[in-house]
């Protein structure tokens, strides 16, 4: 039987189909709550940086080593430290969470150093306190070099989420233990092929939301109206 | 947790054989040796000619960002099936993924070279090849070498994850571990796998600090030092 009629046969299956929205939506669940939680911290460990500058050596290191730990690793650990079951799902979104973060603490923290310094004490001048200073002015213009991180950070968790298939927690990933247990390849070429569509959207999303949140950015509108309120 | 790891780590048997420590160790250091060497090889020529050319950098970083989202199971799980044997399809799997970092990492380099510096070679007469082994290669060096490091992160993590078709190395103790649910075996399985990655990051960071040439390291200090 060709690859195309496997195909066929495989995804003319209602209960194939079943499992592949399933497989899908836990996929999307997997790997983007950790980009929410993982930037959340990223955001604090800039906070950190930007108010305790002799932390940021450490920070870089810690975020180095996580990094570096091999994703299966950190999958099966994480059950024994916070004593959770090892096919919970929170291992697989802690494990993601603290990815995420690790690659953006470094982007971080050089987007928020390359603010200009006149804006910051503009800012103060104005009566921002640091806080306030931090979330309305250093943050919203860290965003593009945040963002380009967030991206590499999306797509990285999409791809990793199937090795949790490997713990019983793995989205798409099942379809890989599930070819490789039937011998079939169908389930496998569809999750690849699914995993990548879905790191595309992704992708794209994220895309749309940095224009969003960086007015300034878009190109000049060609609206006379308007020239003169995008050059001041 | 705690007791069931010790424990694992205090058996003998562990510790010799075909099956101990030092041997699944030596076999995961193999895969990741004989992958990276295979992709090196493949990578590097092509990721410095679109350095040094400027042409397919479209293709080359396209290709790059798309093998990333590759899911390395799914990869894995494919090649097994393909070549119905795991060994070689484990590697196979191994080298696909470990290409695009180190293309990636050069060319980079090569493409973030300041024009001005091979403008400048090629005015005191240095031709091609010349001026790509001693100008742009030297100078490009820190994020080759940081394309390598990446390769090597992925390797050891996607060799542990092949475990799964029936490689060696150290994944074994992660897989057989949670097939009997012996948490002792899968933890220490985890922490060689982690501690092999750390290690090799550092020499490999050792490694840089050796090659890049004392003028390339003083002048990207100086840029740091006045970017802040």
């Amino acid at each position: 039987m060709s690859l195309v009629d496997e195909l066929g046969t495989y995804l003319g299956s209602a209960n194939t189909r079943a499992q592949l929205w399933s497989g899908l939506a836990e996929h999307c669940y997997l790997a983007l709550l950790p980009i929410v939680f993982g930037t959340v911290l990223a955001v604090g460990a800039g906070w950190l940086g930007r108010s305790r500058p002799s932390l940021r050596g450490t920070l870089g290191v810690v975020a180095n080593l996580v990094y570096t730990v091999p994703s299966l690793a950190l999958f099966v650990v994480i059950p024994g430290i916070i004593g959770t079951t090892i096919l919970d799902s929170v291992n697989v979104v802690i494990a993601l969470s603290l990815y995420t973060a690790a690659l953006l603490v470094r982007p971080m923290l050089d987007a928020l150093d390359a603010v200009p310094q006149a804006v910051t004490a503009s800012a103060t001048a104005m009566g921002y306190r640091p806080a306030r200073r931090f979330f309305g002015i250093e943050l919203p213009l860290a965003v593009p070099v945040l963002a380009a991180g967030v991206r590499v950070a999306a797509v990285s968790n999409i791809s990793l989420v199937s090795v949790g298939a490997l713990i019983g927690v793995g989205g798409l990933g099942r379809l890989f233990t599930d070819g490789f247990q039937r011998e079939y390849y169908a389930p496998i070429v569809v999750g690849v092929v699914l995993t990548l569509v879905l790191a595309l959207v992704v992708d794209l999303l994220l895309v749309a939301l940095r224009r969003f949140l960086t007015p300034w950015q878009r190109p000049a509108p060609r609206d006379p109206a308007h020239a003169e309120e995008v050059e001041a | 947790m705690i007791p069931e790891t010790f424990a694992w780590f205090g058996d003998a048997a562990n510790w010799s054989g075909p099956g101990g420590v030092p041997a699944r160790l030596a076999e995961h250091v193999g895969y990741v040796a004989l992958a990276l060497a295979v992709a090196f090889v493949i990578a590097m020529p092509v990721g410095l000619l679109v350095g040094h050319t400027g042409r397919g950098a479209v293709l080359l970083v396209g290709t790059g960002n798309i093998v990333r989202a590759l899911p390395t199971l799914g990869v894995v799980t494919l090649f097994f099936l393909l070549l119905a044997d795991s060994t070689p399809a484990a590697l196979v799997g191994l080298v696909v993924l470990a290409v695009p970092p180190i293309m990636a990492g050069a060319y980079a380099g090569v493409q973030a070279v300041d024009p001005h510096v091979t403008d400048a070679a090629s005015g005191v007469g240095m031709r091609g090849m010349q001026r790509l082994w001693q100008v742009e290669v030297p100078i490009a060096l820190p994020l080759l070498l940081g394309g390598v490091r990446n390769a090597v992160l992925q390797l050891v993590a996607t060799a542990a994850v092949a475990a799964y078709v029936g490689l060696g190395g150290l994944g074994r103790y992660l897989m057989d571990g949670l097939a009997i649910l012996d948490y002792g075996e899968v933890v220490a399985g985890a922490v060689f796998t982690a501690a092999l990655a750390v290690v090799l990051d550092l020499l490999l960071a050792g490694l840089q600090r050796v090659l890049v040439p004392r003028g390339v390291r003083l002048a990207e200090l100086a840029t740091s030092k006045g970017s802040t």
